[in-house]
């Protein structure tokens, strides 16, 4: 997530021609400081996760998957949160969480990215029939629902961490490849982009330092998003018992493991999916703003 | 007229071919299975002979393409062969299941459409007031939000604190129809909540893009009542815009359904493609999935043809 806070801030100064590195971080600042409560929330939001995320050992009371006491004891001084169906500390599982559930989330949509957005460049520099074999088989792609698809592969892969970073990366890469392949048919046309043909430069060269970097913004707006709903499907995933497996601590299966509690009247169960909710919904909100100021939408 | 027919008669084809593909992406899911079918099913302890004659029974003996045929001819006629986990016909497993979820998305439908379109046409008549804003953001909330927070939070609400819904939605085949809307009336509602958003906001945005196109300016600007350009101008040209949006969130709605169902125990399709993952019993989860993305299809489907016959424009590509 820190990196796509540092992007968004690299690419809104865009405009002013001369550009160093410490006018850059003002400019930064600046437009930050304008920025709707909503995108300010939605950061602080993010900056708090990531903080989680890192720190989940430091800030845990308890370990990951250690049972420290009684199943389902209710908010009290030594477990902040109560404990949960085996007995866990619940803060401490919420603390992990934020490390495994949005880490792998994280991790996921940098893969799709990897390859929706490099197949995508690479069929709108190429066109002719790379381009048609490639758009027609992610036509087809899409046309599965997510889902079901994800549901399908699954069964024949078995669940395992890198099999469900591969399966939803892959699945989700179409997105990307469409987003990427259209914004950057806008691009190869330019006459940049043909100098450096007939220059001689190799296909990874011009994808590199002519496309990409003209691309940045929507790419960076579509990361967000796509991270939403990566994170919600690999949630839903996990909900279902499909997901990541126990004992790693992981919001979705939170949900799913303590869920006879609500019908108690307790609410710790929705936690870890409010925790789900809060973060896509900071996300959106940064994207929202990024969007209008990219793209001068209003 | 004729161009008309043959751009149906296109699409037709572009679906057909499609679902063709995807039945034989589903079924290659079956050859990547790792290790033996039948040894899986009869454990280690099989005699070789035991092996052979079950591999036969099920036709593994066969090539690939012969049982790619009599798989897919079985799945037109509702016969998806036998379920691994405890030897039943998948299409009675199927049937009454698949119903079920119809009728919960029908449900979910019936609600969410004028909802959603009342309010997404409000949002966009209204642009950028107070109301828009706040739609804006309930919707934006209500999009990020996973579907089983949706669903527990009415539970809470509705079921464990006011007490007016039931927990679980437990129907049969011979619950009467008022008891079976009663009992799905909360997942429904959670499908709700989730479909209307998007519905919403693609809504909204349609009739943004079309009220901003010169000829209803023009109407404005002779003095036309506003309403008489809503009704006679915009909406002749936003039907197809809206069918559309109705059309794919109905698709979104019909996978939707697996997380809820599974949330408040619903005897549905999704229920039992969950099931079968977890038990990895292939023949099922094939079936399943290929009835989930065969509606998905057709229903875009419809959503592609109907916006050809609502949308005269479409009559005269470039």
């Amino acid at each position: 997530m820190t990196q796509q806070t540092s992007t968004i801030g690299e690419s809104t100064d865009a405009a002013p021609p001369p550009v160093y590195k410490t006018s850059r971080f003002k400019t930064a600042m600046r437009e930050l400081k304008k920025a709707p409560l909503s995108a300010k929330f939605g950061l602080l939001i993010i900056i708090l996760y990531v903080i989680a995320a890192l720190f989940a050992p430091v800030f845990a009371p308890f370990g990951e998957s250690e049972i420290v006491g009684t199943e389902y004891e209710p908010w009290g001084d030594k477990f902040f949160l109560g404990t949960d169906n085996l007995g866990r500390d619940m803060l401490s599982r919420l603390l992990y969480g934020a490390r495994n559930t949005v880490g792998i989330a994280f991790v996921t949509t940098l893969f799709a990215f990897l390859i929706g957005g490099v197949a995508g460049i690479f069929a709108a520099i190429l066109g002719g029939w790379a381009d048609q074999v490639l758009s027609r088989a992610i036509d087809i792609l899409m046309a599965i629902p997510q889902l079901i698809f994800a549901l399908l592969l699954l069964t024949i892969f078995g669940t395992s961490i890198p099999v469900l970073i591969g399966i939803i990366a892959v699945l989700d890469s179409t997105r990307v490849f469409r987003l990427a392949r259209s914004v950057s048919l806008n691009v190869v046309v330019m006459d940049y982009v043909e100098v450096a043909r007939l220059r001689g430069e190799r296909l990874g060269w011009i994808t590199i330092k002519e496309v990409l970097p003209n691309i940045m913004p929507p790419l960076v707006a579509e990361f967000g998003l796509r991270f939403c709903f990566v994170f919600l499907l690999i949630s839903g995933l996990s909900f279902l018992g499909l997901g990541l497996q126990p004992p790693t601590a992981d919001w979705g299966s939170m949900v799913r493991d303590n869920a006879t509690l609500i019908t108690y009247g307790d609410i710790t169960p929705l936690l870890p999916a409010a925790a789900i909710a809060l973060l896509t919904v900071g996300t959106n909100f940064v994207v929202d703003w990024f969007l209008h100021k990219t793209s001068g939408l209003k | 007229m004729g161009k008309i027919l043959k751009l149906i008669g296109q699409r037709l084809a572009i679906g057909l071919l499609v679902l063709w593909i995807v039945s034989l992406i589903i079924f290659a899911g079956l050859e990547f299975l790792p290790g033996d079918l039948a040894q899986e099913i009869l454990g280690q302890s099989a005699t070789p002979e035991s092996l052979a004659a079950f591999r036969k029974e099920l036709g593994l003996d066969q090539p690939m393409h012969t049982r790619y045929l009599g798989w897919l001819g079985g799945a037109l006629k509702g016969d998806f062969g036998v379920s691994l986990a405890n030897q039943r016909e998948i299409s009675e497993l199927i049937g009454i299941r698949f119903a079920n979820t119809i009728f919960l998305a029908v449900l979910a439908a019936i609600i969410s459409v004028p909802i959603a379109l009342t309010l997404g046409i409000l949002a966009a008549l209204y642009r950028n007031s107070l109301y828009d804003r706040m739609v804006n953001i309930l919707t934006l909330s209500s999009i990020s939000f996973p579907e089983f927070f949706i669903a527990y939070i009415l539970i809470y609400i509705f079921s464990v604190n006011l007490d007016i819904f039931p927990s679980l939605a437990n129907v049969s085949a011979d619950t009467p129809l008022w008891e079976r809307i009663y009992t799905c009336l909360l997942p429904a509602l959670t499908l709700t909540l989730v479909v209307v958003a998007h519905m919403m906001r693609m809504t909204r945005a349609s009739i943004i893009n079309l009220l901003a196109s010169p000829y209803i300016e023009m109407a404005n600007l002779k003095g036309m009542k506003k309403a008489r350009v809503i009704l006679y101008h915009a909406l002749p040209n936003a039907l197809a815009p809206i069918i559309n949006v109705v059309a794919i969130n109905l698709a979104y709605l019909i996978v939707g359904v697996v997380i809820v169902e599974v949330v408040f125990v619903y005897p549905g399709l999704g229920q039992l493609i969950v099931d079968s993952v977890q038990k990895r019993d292939m023949p099922v989860v094939q079936a399943c999935s290929l009835i989930f993305a065969g509606t998905y299809v057709l229903l875009n489907l419809t959503a592609d043809i109907l916006s050809i016959i609502t949308n005269p424009r479409m009559l005269y590509p470039k």
